[in-house]
Protein backbone atom coordinates (compact mmCIF):
# COMPACT_ATOMS: atom_id res chain seq x y z
CA UNK A 1 0.00 0.00 0.00
CA UNK A 2 2.34 2.64 1.12
CA UNK A 3 5.26 1.54 -1.41
CA UNK A 4 5.51 3.18 -4.81
CA UNK A 5 8.16 2.13 -7.46
CA UNK A 6 10.98 4.68 -8.49
CA UNK A 7 10.34 4.29 -11.63
CA UNK A 8 7.00 5.19 -11.60
CA UNK A 9 8.88 8.91 -10.47
CA UNK A 10 11.16 8.12 -13.52
CA UNK A 11 8.35 7.56 -15.80
CA UNK A 12 6.33 10.85 -14.90
CA UNK A 13 9.65 12.80 -15.08
CA UNK A 14 9.86 11.21 -18.86
CA UNK A 15 6.03 12.66 -19.58
CA UNK A 16 6.47 15.82 -18.21
CA UNK A 17 10.04 16.00 -20.46
CA UNK A 18 7.98 14.98 -23.42
CA UNK A 19 5.08 17.75 -23.02
CA UNK A 20 7.79 20.15 -22.86
CA UNK A 21 9.18 19.09 -25.80
CA UNK A 22 6.23 19.31 -27.57
CA UNK A 23 5.25 22.83 -26.25
CA UNK A 24 8.85 24.03 -27.82
CA UNK A 25 7.88 22.46 -30.70
CA UNK A 26 4.31 23.28 -31.65
CA UNK A 27 3.62 26.47 -29.54
CA UNK A 28 3.97 30.24 -31.62
CA UNK A 29 4.28 32.02 -28.84
CA UNK A 30 7.72 33.67 -27.29
CA UNK A 31 6.69 33.61 -23.75
CA UNK A 32 4.48 29.54 -23.97
CA UNK A 33 7.80 28.47 -25.61
CA UNK A 34 9.49 29.71 -22.56
CA UNK A 35 7.41 28.24 -20.10
CA UNK A 36 8.08 24.98 -22.35
CA UNK A 37 11.68 25.07 -21.41
CA UNK A 38 10.62 25.97 -17.13
CA UNK A 39 8.66 22.33 -17.93
CA UNK A 40 11.46 20.45 -19.17
CA UNK A 41 13.77 21.69 -16.47
CA UNK A 42 11.10 21.25 -14.07
CA UNK A 43 10.95 17.12 -14.89
CA UNK A 44 14.71 16.79 -15.29
CA UNK A 45 15.02 18.16 -11.48
CA UNK A 46 12.51 15.49 -10.55
CA UNK A 47 14.91 12.28 -12.10
CA UNK A 48 17.50 14.22 -10.50
CA UNK A 49 15.61 13.82 -6.87
CA UNK A 50 13.84 10.85 -7.50
CA UNK A 51 18.00 9.41 -8.32
CA UNK A 52 18.92 11.10 -5.02
CA UNK A 53 16.44 8.94 -3.39
CA UNK A 54 17.73 5.67 -5.08
CA UNK A 55 21.42 6.33 -4.10
CA UNK A 56 20.64 7.96 -0.41
CA UNK A 57 22.70 10.84 -1.32
CA UNK A 58 22.05 14.37 -0.58
CA UNK A 59 24.25 15.23 -4.11
CA UNK A 60 21.21 15.07 -6.56
CA UNK A 61 19.54 17.83 -4.64
CA UNK A 62 22.30 19.93 -4.98
CA UNK A 63 22.28 19.52 -8.38
CA UNK A 64 18.09 20.20 -8.73
CA UNK A 65 19.39 23.40 -6.70
CA UNK A 66 21.97 24.69 -9.16
CA UNK A 67 19.24 23.81 -11.86
CA UNK A 68 17.12 26.11 -10.19
CA UNK A 69 19.31 29.24 -9.53
CA UNK A 70 20.03 28.67 -13.39
CA UNK A 71 16.59 28.91 -14.65
CA UNK A 72 15.88 31.56 -12.23
CA UNK A 73 18.58 33.24 -13.88
CA UNK A 74 17.79 32.60 -17.17
CA UNK A 75 14.40 34.03 -16.55
CA UNK A 76 15.07 37.24 -15.90
CA UNK A 77 17.68 37.20 -18.85
CA UNK A 78 15.22 35.78 -21.05
CA UNK A 79 12.45 37.96 -20.03
CA UNK A 80 14.19 41.13 -20.45
CA UNK A 81 15.23 39.84 -24.63
CA UNK A 82 11.42 39.48 -24.83
CA UNK A 83 10.79 42.77 -23.66
CA UNK A 84 13.36 43.62 -26.01
CA UNK A 85 11.45 42.29 -28.95
CA UNK A 86 8.69 43.79 -28.22
CA UNK A 87 9.32 46.63 -28.62
CA UNK A 88 11.33 46.42 -31.78
CA UNK A 89 8.93 44.49 -33.34
CA UNK A 90 5.70 44.67 -31.85
CA UNK A 91 4.72 41.08 -31.65
CA UNK A 92 5.10 37.82 -29.57
CA UNK A 93 4.62 35.29 -32.30
CA UNK A 94 8.06 33.39 -32.90
CA UNK A 95 7.45 32.94 -37.09
CA UNK A 96 6.98 36.48 -37.22
CA UNK A 97 10.83 37.55 -35.99
CA UNK A 98 12.30 35.92 -39.38
CA UNK A 99 15.04 38.65 -40.06
CA UNK A 100 17.39 36.41 -40.60
CA UNK A 101 15.65 34.36 -42.58
CA UNK A 102 16.89 33.87 -46.39
CA UNK B 1 -1.52 6.21 1.29
CA UNK B 2 1.54 7.26 -0.48
CA UNK B 3 0.50 5.89 -3.59
CA UNK B 4 -2.96 7.54 -3.47
CA UNK B 5 -0.84 10.82 -3.22
CA UNK B 6 1.33 10.53 -5.80
CA UNK B 7 -1.03 9.45 -8.19
CA UNK B 8 -3.42 12.74 -7.64
CA UNK B 9 0.01 14.64 -7.93
CA UNK B 10 0.90 13.22 -11.11
CA UNK B 11 -2.34 13.19 -12.92
CA UNK B 12 -2.31 16.92 -11.47
CA UNK B 13 1.18 17.04 -12.84
CA UNK B 14 0.50 15.47 -16.49
CA UNK B 15 -2.68 17.33 -17.06
CA UNK B 16 -1.50 20.57 -16.20
CA UNK B 17 1.70 20.14 -18.40
CA UNK B 18 -0.74 19.10 -21.37
CA UNK B 19 -3.60 21.83 -20.60
CA UNK B 20 -0.14 24.37 -20.81
CA UNK B 21 0.69 23.18 -24.41
CA UNK B 22 -3.16 23.26 -25.42
CA UNK B 23 -4.33 26.70 -24.31
CA UNK B 24 -4.18 29.12 -26.70
CA UNK B 25 -3.20 31.83 -24.05
CA UNK B 26 -0.45 32.59 -22.20
CA UNK B 27 -2.09 33.32 -18.64
CA UNK B 28 -3.82 30.28 -18.94
CA UNK B 29 -0.31 28.12 -20.01
CA UNK B 30 1.13 30.34 -16.64
CA UNK B 31 -1.44 29.26 -14.30
CA UNK B 32 -0.87 25.49 -15.73
CA UNK B 33 2.23 25.65 -15.29
CA UNK B 34 1.92 27.09 -11.11
CA UNK B 35 0.17 24.22 -10.81
CA UNK B 36 2.84 21.55 -12.68
CA UNK B 37 5.47 23.11 -10.16
CA UNK B 38 2.87 22.79 -6.94
CA UNK B 39 2.36 18.97 -7.27
CA UNK B 40 5.83 18.87 -8.50
CA UNK B 41 6.63 19.74 -4.83
CA UNK B 42 4.47 17.68 -3.58
CA UNK B 43 6.53 14.76 -5.27
CA UNK B 44 9.62 16.35 -3.75
CA UNK B 45 8.46 16.35 -0.13
CA UNK B 46 7.11 12.16 -0.96
CA UNK B 47 11.20 11.64 -1.58
CA UNK B 48 12.52 13.04 1.08
CA UNK B 49 13.76 16.64 -0.24
CA UNK B 50 12.32 19.29 2.05
CA UNK B 51 14.80 21.43 1.34
CA UNK B 52 14.13 21.10 -2.44
CA UNK B 53 10.09 21.29 -2.09
CA UNK B 54 10.43 24.38 -0.25
CA UNK B 55 12.20 26.24 -3.20
CA UNK B 56 10.69 24.80 -5.45
CA UNK B 57 7.45 27.06 -4.34
CA UNK B 58 9.59 29.66 -3.19
CA UNK B 59 11.83 30.24 -6.14
CA UNK B 60 9.85 28.55 -9.12
CA UNK B 61 5.99 28.90 -7.94
CA UNK B 62 7.01 32.26 -6.73
CA UNK B 63 9.61 34.08 -7.80
CA UNK B 64 9.74 33.12 -11.29
CA UNK B 65 6.13 32.67 -12.09
CA UNK B 66 5.52 36.07 -10.80
CA UNK B 67 7.99 37.25 -13.29
CA UNK B 68 6.26 35.51 -16.05
CA UNK B 69 2.82 36.66 -15.48
CA UNK B 70 4.38 40.23 -15.05
CA UNK B 71 5.86 39.88 -18.18
CA UNK B 72 2.87 38.69 -19.75
CA UNK B 73 0.28 41.43 -18.38
CA UNK B 74 2.94 43.93 -18.99
CA UNK B 75 3.11 43.23 -22.79
CA UNK B 76 -0.60 42.57 -23.06
CA UNK B 77 -0.03 39.46 -24.33
CA UNK B 78 -3.26 38.32 -26.24
CA UNK B 79 -4.05 34.74 -27.76
CA UNK B 80 -1.92 33.44 -30.13
CA UNK B 81 -3.05 33.16 -33.72
CA UNK B 82 -2.79 29.89 -35.50
CA UNK B 83 -0.37 29.48 -38.23
CA UNK B 84 -0.23 27.23 -40.81
CA UNK B 85 1.18 24.35 -39.58
CA UNK B 86 3.46 22.04 -42.04
CA UNK B 87 1.30 18.98 -42.85
CA UNK B 88 3.90 16.35 -41.51
CA UNK B 89 4.38 18.18 -38.29
CA UNK B 90 0.80 17.50 -37.89
CA UNK B 91 0.37 14.14 -39.17
CA UNK B 92 3.89 12.92 -37.54
CA UNK B 93 4.46 14.75 -34.41
CA UNK B 94 1.92 13.47 -31.65
CA UNK B 95 3.27 9.66 -33.07
CA UNK B 96 7.01 10.79 -33.11
CA UNK B 97 6.92 11.79 -29.61
CA UNK B 98 4.43 9.08 -28.13
CA UNK B 99 7.52 7.15 -29.44
CA UNK B 100 9.95 8.41 -27.33
CA UNK B 101 8.30 8.70 -24.13
CA UNK B 102 7.46 4.96 -24.91
CA UNK B 103 11.23 4.71 -25.56
CA UNK B 104 12.40 6.42 -22.28
CA UNK B 105 9.87 4.73 -19.27
CA UNK B 106 10.66 1.29 -21.94
CA UNK B 107 14.81 2.05 -21.14
CA UNK B 108 13.67 2.99 -17.51
CA UNK B 109 11.60 -0.55 -16.54
CA UNK B 110 14.79 -2.55 -18.30
CA UNK B 111 17.88 -1.21 -18.28
CA UNK B 112 17.84 0.14 -14.65
CA UNK B 113 19.04 -1.69 -12.02
CA UNK B 114 16.83 -2.94 -8.98
CA UNK B 115 15.18 0.70 -7.65
CA UNK B 116 13.94 0.94 -4.22
CA UNK B 117 10.29 1.58 -3.58
CA UNK B 118 9.71 4.83 -2.30
CA UNK B 119 8.12 5.01 1.20
CA UNK B 120 7.35 8.76 2.84
CA UNK B 121 9.70 9.54 6.06
CA UNK B 122 12.08 6.02 5.32
CA UNK B 123 14.89 8.32 4.10
CA UNK B 124 14.78 12.27 4.80
CA UNK B 125 18.46 13.29 3.59
CA UNK B 126 17.35 16.31 2.16
CA UNK B 127 16.75 18.80 5.28
CA UNK B 128 18.06 22.01 5.04
CA UNK B 129 21.34 21.21 7.58
CA UNK B 130 22.10 18.74 5.19
CA UNK B 131 22.28 20.50 2.38
CA UNK B 132 23.59 23.24 3.60
CA UNK B 133 26.82 21.47 4.72
CA UNK B 134 27.36 19.54 0.91
CA UNK B 135 26.88 23.25 0.11
CA UNK B 136 29.09 25.03 1.75
CA UNK B 137 32.41 21.84 1.54
CA UNK B 138 32.29 19.91 -0.94
CA UNK B 139 30.10 22.47 -3.94
CA UNK B 140 31.89 25.49 -2.41
CA UNK B 141 33.05 26.85 -5.81
CA UNK B 142 30.14 26.13 -7.91
CA UNK B 143 28.34 27.73 -5.36
CA UNK B 144 30.27 30.91 -5.43
CA UNK B 145 30.48 30.72 -9.33
CA UNK B 146 26.66 30.76 -9.05
CA UNK B 147 26.69 33.70 -7.26
CA UNK B 148 28.66 35.26 -10.39
CA UNK B 149 26.28 34.16 -12.93
CA UNK B 150 23.15 35.88 -11.01
CA UNK B 151 25.74 38.76 -11.13
CA UNK B 152 25.72 39.06 -14.60
CA UNK B 153 21.92 38.16 -14.98
CA UNK B 154 21.07 41.09 -13.07
CA UNK B 155 23.52 42.90 -15.01
CA UNK B 156 22.47 42.16 -18.28
CA UNK B 157 18.50 42.04 -17.64
CA UNK B 158 18.82 45.52 -16.63
CA UNK B 159 20.85 46.58 -20.05
CA UNK B 160 18.53 44.82 -22.20
CA UNK B 161 15.82 46.28 -21.03
CA UNK B 162 16.59 49.42 -20.68
CA UNK B 163 18.16 49.46 -23.80
CA UNK B 164 17.11 51.35 -27.30
CA UNK B 165 17.82 49.61 -30.04
CA UNK B 166 16.25 51.34 -33.61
Amino acid sequence: MGHVPLSWYLILSAVLFGCGIAGFVYRKSVITVFMSIELMLNAVNLSFVAFSYQLHRVDGHIYSFFVMVVAAAEAAVGLAIILTIFKNRGTLQIDEVDSMKL
Amino acid sequence: MDTILFIICAITAVGCAFNLVLQKHPISSALSLIGVMASLAVLYLLLGAEFIAMAQMIVYGGAVMVLFIFVIMLLNAGTEKTSGKSWFAQIAGFPLLSAFVALLAFLIRVVLPPLRPVEFGSWVGGTAEAIGMLLFTKYLLPFEVTSVLILIAIVGAVVLAQKEID
